[in-house]
């Protein structure tokens, strides 16, 4: 399936930008989010081609706004939730209540 | 809008909510029991401090001063790369492309940010971005130029992209000017971006 991912020999984009003595995570979330993507890969419910058309099911304006990891959150959530682990409703749930958490 | 795109650093500031969703992932996934807290720990610990482009280095090393097993890496990577005890995810087929004076390798993946953990570590935002994998199929020799590589116009450069399956590795050509040196000094002069392919190992002295 072709779609915003499928970047090779797209034009526009622009010069590489390099970071020196690049860190391996650039924020706590990144580290949160490989480590939960790869644990979750353990469950053995997908396998990586999986896991890739997840990622690749992003809106295409949102995949070239985000960034890799938040690429990876994506395609888990939609994985957990096909796979019936978690739920739409929880997840949201869940987060409506962390935000009250970090706003009281 | 425009301009927010074209300046966007893959750590820039995340979409709205990322930081919460990624909570909410997290305490719901070990609330189920459905992953342990400690293998969190240890796969960040491995991934940050452990793993890295010097297992690639050693790697390319002993391929400098060991013929025999040079050939066993270009003929079966995955094996001869797990002599060194490097093996497992995102490296399960390796595939090791040898630079000559003739031909020059380098490793792309356009479709997704593919890459070979168990020698490389994980990969850096530049060739996770988009411009990195739209431009190196199409310009290789004006990204390395980019990079400062600058090629001889009669070398060939072969583009690898990369696939869910099979990950690719350079063996950048030996430095002039190493020839008295012994494995562990040469992997100093091994670079991550020479092992990617838009980089050439340093020469001796050139710290």
């Amino acid at each position: 399936m072709n779609g915003a991912h499928d970047l090779g020999g797209m034009h526009g984009f622009g010069p590489i930008e390099r970071e020196v003595d690049e860190p391996v995570f650039h924020a706590e979330w990144e580290r949160r989010c490989f480590a939960i993507t790869v644990a979750a890969g353990f469950l053995g419910r997908w396998n990586i081609d999986m896991s890739r058309y997840a990622r690749e099911r992003m809106e295409p304006g949102e995949y070239l706004r985000s960034s890799y990891y938040e690429h990876w959150l994506h395609g888990l959530q939609i994985l957990l939730v096909e796979q019936g682990l978690l739920t739409e409703d929880e997840i949201a749930a869940r987060m409506a209540e962390l935000a009250a958490e970090r706003g009281g | 809008m425009s301009d927010d795109h074209q300046h966007h650093h893959d750590h820039d500031a995340p979409l709205p909510d990322t930081v919460l969703r990624v909570k909410a992932l997290e305490s719901l996934l070990v609330e189920k029991g459905l992953v342990d807290p400690a293998t969190l720990d240890v796969l960040i610990d491995t991934y940050e401090n452990k793993v890295g482009p010097r297992n690639g280095a050693r790697v390319v090393a002993r391929a400098w001063v060991d013929d025999a097993y040079r050939r066993r890496l270009l003929d079966d990577a995955t094996k001869a790369i797990a002599e060194f005890g490097f093996m497992g995810r995102q490296s399960e087929h390796m595939v090791v492309l040898e630079n000559t004076p003739k031909q020059h390798n380098m490793v792309v993946c356009t479709l997704c940010s593919c890459y070979p953990w168990a020698v490389l570590g994980l990969p850096p935002v530049w060739y996770k971005s988009a411009p990195y994998r739209a431009r190196a199929v199409m310009d290789p020799r004006g990204v390395l130029r980019e990079f400062g590589v600058e090629l001889d116009p009669d070398v060939e450069i072969r583009v690898w992209d990369s696939t869910a399956e099979i990950r690719y590795l350079v063996l950048p050509r030996r430095p002039d000017g190493s020839e008295g040196m012994d494995e562990a000094a040469l992997a100093e002069l091994v670079t991550r971006d020479s092992m990617i392919g838009v980089g050439l190992a340093r020469s001796p002295g050139a710290a």
